[in-house]
């Protein structure tokens, strides 16, 4: 019985990885077409495009963005979200559906252990980038995110791909150091915490590159990713960014406290400098100065982006590094 | 700010290579490793106190600097943000057209008076801080609210100092003791019974609270069904007695997640192991030594090593180094190794010497190690005689004559921690703000809002409304839109003209 749900939960996640690169395929494809369309109606704008356009504009009105101040609000309007092509809608339908599978496998194993799916690699691997694709979705009945849509597939892909290959692992029950309620709280807030720091880190990194086109038109140089024609302002990507941020830097100073907590109740100290703890700092710090950078005269836009990419790329060496190279107390969540 | 990002920034890659470089504190026996590992390397990264980062010279430097940075900050943020809330919102700006959100309507008529008193009602039951101006032809309201952001934020940088604190305040007077403790053995709390401890600065060693934890069992459950995890440990439960002065001994449990509270300590169960008893007999069969000696597990099937040492009672001086495997393999193919954490076949194999122990000089010298400089090797692979290998029960002679040593049975030690923090609870309620303080600070929008009436040459008045965010605001313009809305509901005449 239990075995064989072991088995359906492992094949529910591969048809997710399947649904999920067809999804990434999609949303390249819709990635490339922005680009083609973006040349086509900034620098050869006939009157049938242009009335296309208008069409389309007028099919697709009606709710307004409210999330920004006026002056971005223009600009926007002009760029975002209003032009959809098919392939985007293909991918987004794909992208659910791929969540759904993912869903299933991620209960199904649950199920079996008879407790959460995160207690080592190949649990928090599933997880945490359903919870990625969670949380993309969940921000999109919000806000027009879909352009990230190939960023958040293709990560959830490469990450799938390599826990699939080098971290399956049955199910097996839970060391004493890992009974207690605390895994509950503290690893799953971490995952949360995680696939927000994701999102954002895609939105700065397609903020620098916004910001990079957008100078290359004050100095009047071609512009080299046409598609970034089709989405907002790199101010409107900043706020955005920092928005979803901050929501991930609470959920992450919620873990760092829950989990002194736990290892005050394990270990007998709240904090020892353990690997993980360091790692779990170090990326506290660098998104604290990312808050600061952005009331910092001179740090605002790009550099704070920069911030938020490195702070990404520590978050990613805490969970693929750290957990499973770094010698500590934390090492037995690896395998 | 630009002074704070800079050594926050600098904390962060400071804080880095003490997690690529094993710390004293966390695992001394990494840092001996280490410097057998890389005996170049080794003293250049000890002078620069790179084994224990989070206490060297830079890497306090850094926190300290940041921690003073952030008191200059803060003193006159709160001065000036007590003012601020004694302060009543400035005057409306003269032209609310630049501002966010701004948006108008024109009404035929009606008094100035009236439609501005509206709107600060409004605007007062929805939390701002209001204040009217009037003026010939031209009556506003001027509001603001939010200052909790500015008030949360303070917190969560206070909340900051205070954890520094407590935590410096707790390393002074908490301390950290270990100590392995054989089933049926008690514990007493006194400095002489620890096998190790680590007192803060200001710590009061004669004065430790007095209790006493018999260590009645230890149960382990080792997983035997599921064959992915065979011999993987499921539970660690210690049972024992607790006495504290004036009330009677209670039956408690320490688990690993779940340490026993007494005393002001907390006690945490944090290793367990075997063993075994043994009984050595002199020539003549009289009892030297009786004992169960904890023996130190090297692997997760628990094989484990032991010194036992016999200063008195036989000729020579005996000191033997015991291996024990719980489950021991069939074969020696892979050495002496156990293939299961659980008693299943339980073996001690003893390698026997003889001579000078080292132990009458008075130095302290390790339980767990033998020093076999003045010894000869008796019965072993390097003695004419073959090791020893007994079963529980069994019995053996030792060489030359020295008498016999008897395997009487395995018991478990428990591996208990101790410790003492006095403000812990402290650091907690200094987190509980950080979070508080960082969750209003992020999330209580700051704002202020004008609503303006004006009378027009034509007799209508025309209403104008617009907001200012103070800090990243995304609900500004919705904001605007639905006090505008409430407003237009509230006023008599129907507004004629509605223009954003």
């Amino acid at each position: 019985m239990n075995e064989s749900l072991s088995q359906l939960s492992v094949l529910c996640a591969y048809s997710a990885m399947g649904i999920y690169a067809l999804a990434f395929v999609a949303f390249a494809l819709d990635l490339a077409r922005r680009g083609a369309r973006a040349t086509v109606t900034t620098e050869a704008p006939s009157a049938v495009a242009r009335r296309a356009e208008t069409a389309r504009v007028a099919e697709a009105g009606g709710s307004t963005t409210t999330l920004t101040r006026i002056t971005n609000r223009v600009e926007n309007e002009v760029n975002w979200g209003r032009k959809q092509s098919k392939s985007l809608r293909v991918a987004f339908v794909l992208t659910t559906l791929g969540f759904a599978f993912h869903l299933v496998a991620d209960i199904l194993r649950g199920v079996v252990a008879g407790r959460v799916p995160w207690a080592n690699m190949w649990e928090f691997s599933l997880t945490g980038t359903l919870i990625i694709v969670g949380v993309f979705l969940l921000l999109n009945i919000k806000y027009d995110l879909r352009f990230l849509g190939a960023f958040v597939t293709g990560l959830v892909l490469v990450l799938l791909g390599i826990a699939a290959v080098k971290y399956y692992v049955a199910v097996v029950p839970l060391p004493p150091a890992l009974q207690s309620y605390w895994l509950v709280i503290h690893v799953m807030v971490a995952i949360i915490g995680t696939a927000f720091f994701a999102i954002g880190f895609a939105l700065s990194v397609v903020q620098l590159l916004q910001y990079r086109r957008e100078r290359q038109v004050e100095e009047g140089k071609p512009q080299q990713f046409r598609f970034l024609l089709t989405m907002p302002s790199s101010a409107t990507l900043e706020n955005l960014a920092y928005r979803t941020n901050i929501v991930a830097f609470i959920l992450w100073t919620f873990t760092l406290i829950a989990g002194a907590i736990w290892a005050e109740k394990a270990w007998g100290r709240y904090w020892g400098w353990d690997t993980k703890e360091v790692w779990t700092f170090i990326i506290w710090v660098i998104y604290a100065g990312y808050i600061h950078a952005r009331a910092t005269r001179g740090w605002r836009g790009s550099r704070s982006a920069w911030l938020a990419v490195v702070g990404f790329s520590a978050v990613m060496f805490n969970f693929g590094i750290v957990n499973v190279f770094f010698k500590g107390l934390h090492s037995y969540s690896g395998f | 700010m630009r002074t704070a990002l800079f050594l926050l920034l600098l904390l962060a890659v400071a804080a880095v290579p003490g997690s690529l470089v094993p710390q004293t504190s966390a695992d001394p026996n990494g840092v001996a490793q280490y410097k057998i590992d890389h005996p170049e390397l080794y003293p250049i990264l000890k002078n620069l106190q790179v084994f224990d980062t989070y206490t060297s010279v830079w890497f306090s430097a850094i926190y300290l600097l940041l921690f003073i940075s952030l008191i200059g900050c803060v003193i006159p943020r709160t001065k000036h943000h007590l003012d601020a809330l004694r302060a009543k919102p400035p005057r409306t700006p003269v032209r609310l057209n630049r501002m966010a959100g701004y948006t108008f309507v024109t009404v035929p008529g009606g008094s100035l008076a009236n439609i501005v008193d509206k709107a600060r009602g409004i605007l007062k039951s929805s939390g701002y801080r209001v204040v009217t101006f009037e003026k010939p032809g031209e009556a506003s309201v001027s509001a603001e609210r939010g200052y909790l952001r500015e008030t949360g934020n303070l917190v969560f940088h206070i909340a900051l100092l205070g954890v520094l604190l407590a935590v410096g305040v707790g390393g002074g007077f908490g301390f950290v003791g270990q100590r392995v403790v054989t089933t049926g053995q008690t514990f007493v709390n006194t400095l002489v019974n620890y096998d190790s401890f680590n007192p803060g600065r200001f710590v009061n060693t004669n004065n430790l609270s007095p209790y006493s934890i018999t260590v009645d069992s230890l149960d382990v459950k080792y997983s035997n069904s599921n064959s992915d995890a065979r011999g993987e440990p499921l539970d660690y439960t210690a049972h024992v007695t607790a006495k504290t002065p004036g009330s009677p001994a209670e039956k408690r449990t320490i688990k690993v997640n779940e340490p026993l509270e007494i005393g002001g300590t907390n006690v945490y169960l944090l290793g367990n192991g075997y063993a075994p008893e043994v009984t050595i007999r002199d020539a003549k069969g009289h009892i030297v030594f009786r004992d169960a000696t904890p023996f130190l597990p090297q692997d997760s099937n628990l094989t484990s090593q032991g010194v036992i040492k016999v200063p008195d009672g036989l000729a020579k001086q005996l000191g033997i180094i015991g291996i024990f495997r719980p489950t021991a393999a069939k074969t020696m193919a892979n050495g002496p190794i156990s293939t299961y954490p659980g008693l299943k076949n339980p073996k001690l194999t003893l390698t026997v010497f003889s001579g000078d122990l080292g132990l009458d000089n008075g130095a302290p010298v390790s339980v767990y190690a033998l020093n076999v400089n003045k010894l000869k090797q008796i019965a072993g692979p390097a003695a004419s005689s073959p090791g020893l290998d007994l079963k529980p029960g069994q019995t053996a002679k030792l060489p030359d004559g020295l008498g016999s040593i008897t395997f009487d049975g395995v018991k478990r030690f428990a591996s208990l921690d101790v410790h003492h923090d006095p403000t812990k609870t402290w650091v907690l309620i200094f987190s509980v703000l950080i979070l508080g303080g960082l969750l209003t600070s992020l999330f209580v929008p700051r704002r202020r809002m004008w609503v303006k009436a004006i009378e027009q040459a034509d007799g209508g008045i025309r209403i104008e409304y617009a907001g200012l965010a103070r800090g990243d605001d995304p609900g500004l313009d919705a904001a605007v839109d639905a006090l505008a809305a409430k407003h237009r509901e509230l006023i008599e005449p129907e507004p004629v003209e509605v223009k954003a």
